[in-house]
């Protein structure tokens, strides 16, 4: 084995059902560094991490590590721990229920004599290791009392404490905010330069190139490279996880921006809020628009969009929908406004899985139609089949369970429910999110043709370029509240101005 | 060192000011049947020391987020196969007693390695367990039965343990003195040993943790299966032992036993402030429960009028209400985040 | 054996399968003692009714038919059962009997109200008693089967109370009807065909179906969709307990009395098995209900080929736990995706052969 080097992943070959998740995949990290792994949604990334801690079997290759004779193969999360291999998730995989220090111990606590938990010796060294981080946090405090991302950096000192070599850090920073990103790249630093070697997966490219060493793309399941972080531009790095240059995306920018000031007025929003994640905002769209609202996650512009919708309910301030002011307690009558969502978490609330791609479609205009108004069977057949084709929706057939489809398509089906509902007005939340390029222009082509179509609607992404590419207005969202609006300097910069606040001396 | 009341201390805090309030109530209602005399209490514990042990064990089953249904017929199952054993076919009682342990530990393992290693969902599981024994009940012996030969089994379940305290004189002018009986005896030591074991052992701690976050707890590496199959284990062991105590206490079986008794399990444990979600609660709170279950069966048996039906029902609604408090508090601090 | 694969992963395969090894069971029985094999499948007419082993399948298993429309729906939309079925029988039954012969009168020769009346009450009672049970599922978050183990104990207890802790015989002809003949028919037969018929009826012709099943997989989408998951899930456990007032009533009305302790009892344990056994998933989701009403009529075949084996009454649920594991173990995500993979591996060996 190569010096320094504590892990080694040669030919790792998994298959699911049907398709091949990796193909050959090799990837080595070394010792003392910060290793990102790259790549779209479905590129492998997960499955190669889920091969490496023992939660998906792989068929062939070969796994080593640093201290270990012969190849590895973990069976459980826990095997692959006790070979010194840590991993922590995107979501925090603590006990809300249990105390900071049960937190960081549970599974190895220390032991009494009697064998019993020695609770004393297990709050005083869970206090000196919070210390050590310069985290101030009282241990006997149980979890939930803290905030999330507190929780994520408690993870990763439980996860560091059992002295790992490796340290996977599995889209660690998606629900947290730049100041607590900026304290867990320092602790990852800290841990880089005691010697442990750090694989960080991430979407934020800026991420990468603030604390990373070294990048290894995968593309569909195979590899692409491994680079040394200088060698790899940022324009580089994104041709390479596409394995396309941009040109297909530039074709589709917008007409200029338009002035809608003096058209039809179709949503108006006046100090809605919704307690604890939104303040009261206002809000016009006009017919023909594509506003979009720009911001961190969790910074509100979900929730803003949800209350319009009536998804969360509106307690404050009113909303006027064609100048007329009405009231919405429930989505359904927000439906029957002609308004629509599509929700950002696709599988938590936007597909039903065991349903087949037909009745997905139709069950928003199901809904709106009734209960006891059964749309026939041959309509649902016929406005199934027309959105199949327009939006070429990748199916067996129509009657093929949602579930089975590749996230793209599913995105697609959402979308087709709602546009079956022919809505006036349609609020786009993360469309694009986690699909494969050439569906995301697809989609950002539908959201201009809509709005050429007079309708209103509401864009939110996480890609500020895709929203310019989109958008004649943007709201600024900040920390739970609509803090402006940009018409005129739609360009990256100014976006980022904006969201970064005018407090420029931070 | 302070700490702040969650809304979980309160649940248990509840509990206490209501059973005390009930006590209180009943001593002002009933003090010419003689409910203030310190006997009552201990008669309250002498009665439902079975339960005690079956609550405990439901508590941990809880604390993992599953429940247990099938403790009721469970003790059904024990009490005849004591009964039967000692009257029919005259064996040994240390050796029965043996037995029906063996017996709630081999049962509590089906019903763990179902719910925890093919992930079956706990109700079922255990409804069909309920079923399962008390047609089991009925297979040994379809008859009522009472035990009476066996000497050994019969002084035991008489044995008084004297109080040297809380003595008064009734109206005949005879000094009564306080007593429980041993079963109780089992009970409180039960009582204790799990509530040392959540505090102080890698099982009772897994077990919150399983309950907590179920995912969280296999990403930590806890074997979660394994956890889970204990603590079914354990509840129908001591529910075993609660059916050894119940057999003490009415000295008979009968396939019609220990009816709904999963019911008053259950109950003492959620008002003992057991989270039905799993990972908060403590025996200390269920064996509140469990004496505010006592007191509202002794209020109905002391007024002498009212069905025993009342007494169920009262527990349903008691049941009912702290579920309903749960549910608002954990809509409270949903809405909190 | 691809047909056969075919075959099997039916979904009406689990139910009917097992009904044809029920018969088997009976025709190998009856051989074995020596009688008409076919004797269970005969039907005669006796005294101007319908007689035989079959017939008595169905009228018995009417009661389990009828609740496992409801246990069916409840099951798909809220992933949990509904475990007070048979007390909220036995509770409706009493309150019905109680209505028709005056509280506190424990045998009654003339009835004290309509007889219409005294069932619309009783079946009222039901509904209620689903109110109940809806509103802690659906608007307070809790889980099915605590919440209606609330009544599991409460309704029975309540019964009692109603009935003055006594067993109301109704001595009057018309009540008998319900449980006796519609001209030559056993009139639970009729009863449960109306309302298997109501329920099909109602899930061809409305969303109905659509909704239970959406909300059933993903309630977060489902309201997103415009759908009122709470009120759907709430409507399931009201027609659940409608359900399961009806069976009450037909089961009073057999008995001609009301036995708070005795109606509907371990009901729940048959209803329940009737939807595992009808190939639906304990989990929720998407539902058949024809798959539950064979399922009704199977454990009924099985329950009266116990008896007649000379299993007791008591001991019956033995066996019925026991089928129930295995029905829910083979379900099981670790079992199926065992088989699964046991499988493809076969598949497997095959193409390299």
């Amino acid at each position: 084995m190569e010096k320094n080097v504590v892990l080694t992943m040669r030919g790792i070959t998994m298959t699911f059902p049907g398709v091949k998740a990796l193909d050959n995949v090799d990837f080595t990290l070394r010792r003392g560094e910060i290793h990102a792994l790259m790549g779209e949604n479905g590129a492998g990334k997960s499955t190669l991490i889920k091969c490496l801690t023992g939660i998906n079997a792989f068929e062939a290759g070969e796994i080593h590590v640093d201290g270990i004779d012969g190849a590895v193969v973990n069976h459980s999360t826990m095997d692959a721990q006790k070979k010194g291999i840590s991993t922590v998730y995107q979501e925090v995989n603590l006990c809300p229920n249990l105390s900071v220090a049960e937190n960081l111990f549970i599974g190895r606590e220390p032991k009494t004599r009697l064998g019993t938990i020695d609770w004393k010796t297990m709050n005083k060294r869970s206090q000196k290791i919070m210390d050590d981080l310069d985290m101030n946090i009282d241990v006997t405090r149980n979890l939930e009392e803290y905030s999330l991302a507190l929780q994520q950096m408690i993870a990763i000192a439980r996860a560091v404490d059992m002295e790992s070599k490796v340290l996977i850090l599995d889209e660690p920073t998606s629900s947290l905010d730049d100041h607590e990103v900026e304290k867990l790249f320092g602790l990852m630093r800290k841990l880089r330069d005691q010697g442990v070697g750090i694989i960080f997966v991430t979407h934020f490219l800026e991420q990468v190139y603030a604390v990373c060493d070294r990048i290894t793309v995968l593309r569909n399941g195979q590899l692409v490279g491994e680079y040394p972080i200088a060698e790899l531009p940022r324009v580089k790095l994104v041709a390479a996880m596409m394995g396309k240059d941009f040109d297909d995306l530039e074709a589709i920018k917008s007409d200029g921006v338009q002035d809608f000031t003096n058209a039809e007025v179709l949503i108006e929003a006046q100090g809605m809020s919704h307690k604890g994640t939104i303040k009261p905002f206002n809000l016009t769209i006009h017919k023909g628009e594509v506003v979009g609202l720009t911001g961190l996650l969790g910074s509100g512009r979900s929730e803003l969009a949800r209350v319009i919708y009536g998804a969360d309910r509106n307690q404050t301030g009113t909303l006027k929908v064609n100048g007329k002011e009405v009231k919405i307690n429930a989505p359904i009558d927000a439906m029957h406004l002609g308004m629509g969502l599509l929700p950002d978490d696709r599988k938590a609330e936007g597909i039903i899985g065991d349903l087949s791609v037909r009745e997905n479609i139709i069950l928003a205009i199901q809904a709106k139609r009734g209960m006891f108004k059964l749309l026939p069977m041959s309509k649902q057949i016929e406005i199934a089949d027309e959105y199949i084709k327009t939006l070429q929706i990748k199916t067996a057939s129509r009657e093929t369970l949602i579930k089975q489809l590749s996230g793209g398509n599913q995105q697609k089906v959402i979308l087709a429910r709602w546009l079956a509902t022919n809505p006036d007005f349609l609020i786009l939340d993360e469309p694009t999110r986690g699909i494969d390029v050439g569906t995301k222009t697809e989609i950002q082509k539908l959201v201009l043709q809509l709005a050429k179509e007079g309708k209103g609607i509401i864009f939110i992404s996480s890609e500020v370029e895709e929203m310019l590419r989109t958008c004649s207005m943007l709201g600024v969202m900040r920390d739970g509240a609509k803090v402006g609006e940009i018409r005129e300097e739609l360009t990256q910069e100014g976006v980022m101005k904006a969201i970064a606040g005018g407090g420029a001396n931070e | 060192m302070k700490k702040k009341i969650n809304s979980n201390t309160l649940l248990l805090l509840i509990t206490i000011a209501l059973f005390v309030v009930m006590y209180i109530i009943g001593c002002i209602i009933y003090a010419n049947k003689g409910f203030t005399h310190f006997q009552t209490f201990l008669n309250i514990l002498i009665n439902n020391a079975g339960l005690l042990c079956v609550a405990c064990g439901m508590t941990c089953v809880m604390l993992t987020g599953g429940i247990d249904i099938s403790v009721g017929s469970l003790i059904a199952m024990d009490c005849m196969f004591l009964a039967v054993g000692m009257e029919i076919w005259k064996m040994n009682a240390m050796v029965l007693i043996v037995l029906v342990l063996l017996i709630g530990v081999i049962f509590g393992i089906v019903q763990g390695f179902l719910i925890g290693y093919l992930q079956i969902q706990p109700f079922i599981v255990t409804m069909a367990g309920m079923f399962f024994a008390r047609g089991m009940t009925a297979m040994i012996y379809s008859k009522q039965i009472s035990v009476s030969s066996n000497a050994w089994f019969v002084a035991v379940a008489n044995a008084k343990i004297k109080i040297p305290f809380g003595s008064y004189v009734n109206n005949k002018g005879v000094e009564q003195i306080p007593f429980i009986r041993i079963p109780v005896v089992i009970a409180l030591l039960v009582l204790i040993i799990v509530f040392l074991m959540l505090k102080y052992t890698k099982f009772g701690r897994n077990m919150y943790a399983v309950g907590g976050n179920e995912q969280s707890a296999i990403m930590m590496g806890l074997d979660v299966k394994k956890t889970k199959l204990k603590a079914y284990m354990l509840s129908s062991f001591l529910c075993s032992i609660g059916g050894i105590c119940y057999c003490m206490n009415t000295m008979s079986g009968s396939v019609q036993q220990a009816l709904g008794l999963e019911m008053d399990a259950i109950a003492s444990s959620v008002i003992g402030g057991t989270l039905l979600t799993g990972g908060v609660g403590n025996v200390i709170g269920s064996f509140f429960g469990v004496l505010i279950n006592g007191t509202i069966s002794t209020l109905v048996k002391t007024n002498g009028k009212l069905l025993s039906s009342w007494s169920s029902i009262a527990v349903a609604a008691l049941l009912c209400f702290f579920i309903v408090l749960q549910s608002v508090f954990a809509k409270i601090k949903d809405g909190k985040k | 054996m691809s047909n056969l694969k075919k075959l099997t992963s039916k979904r009406l395969f689990l139910p009917i399968f097992c009904m044809i090894l029920v018969m088997m069971v009976n025709i190998i029985f009856d051989l074995a003692s020596g009688n008409f094999p076919f004797s269970f499948f005969t039907i005669s007419t006796r005294n101007g009714v319908l007689y035989g082993r079959l017939i008595d399948v169905l009228n018995r298993g009417s009661e389990i038919a009828i609740l496992a429309i409801g246990m069916t729906l409840v099951v798909s939309a809220s992933a949990g059962t509904d475990i007070s079925v048979g007390s909220v029988m036995s509770l409706s039954a009493a309150f019905c009997c109680m209505l028709l012969a005056g509280f506190g009168v424990s045998s009654a020769t003339q009835l004290q109200m309509p007889l219409i009346v005294g069932v619309l009450a009783g079946i009222l009672m039901g509904c209620l008693c689903g109110v109940f049970n809806g509103a802690l599922v659906a608007y307070l978050n809790v889980q099915p089967m605590v919440a209606t183990l609330i009544l599991y104990s409460a309704a029975r207890a309540i019964g009692l109370l109603l009935c003055n802790n006594l067993i109301v015989y109704i001595r009057d002809d018309s009540f008998k009807f319900f449980g006796g003949f519609f001209g030559p028919v056993p009139t639970p037969i009729v009863i449960a065909v109306i309302c298997v018929a109501i329920m099909s009826v109602i899930l061809k012709k409305t969303a109905l179906g659509l909704y239970i099943q959406s909300v059933g997989i993903n309630k977060k989408a489902s309201r997103i969709a415009g759908l009122n998951s709470e009120r759907i899930i709430f409507l399931c456990y009201v027609i659940c307990g409608l359900c399961a007032g009806i069976a009450g009533i037909v089961n009073a009305s057999r008995i001609s009395s009301a036995d708070s302790n005795n109606i509907g009892l371990s009901y729940e344990l048959d209803a329940i098995l009737s939807v595992a056994l009808g190939g639906n998933s304990l989990g929720g989701g998407k539902f058949s209900l024809i798959g539950s009403i064979i399922g009704a009529y199977t454990i009924q075949a099985i329950t009266t080929t116990l008896f007649a084996i000379g299993v007791s009454t008591d001991q019956a649920p033995v066996y019925k736990a026991i089928i129930v594991i295995i029905i829910v173990a083979i379900q099981a995500p670790p079992v199926s995706a065992y088989l699964k993979q046991r499988a493809a591996k076969k598949a497997l060996a095959k193409g390299v052969n």
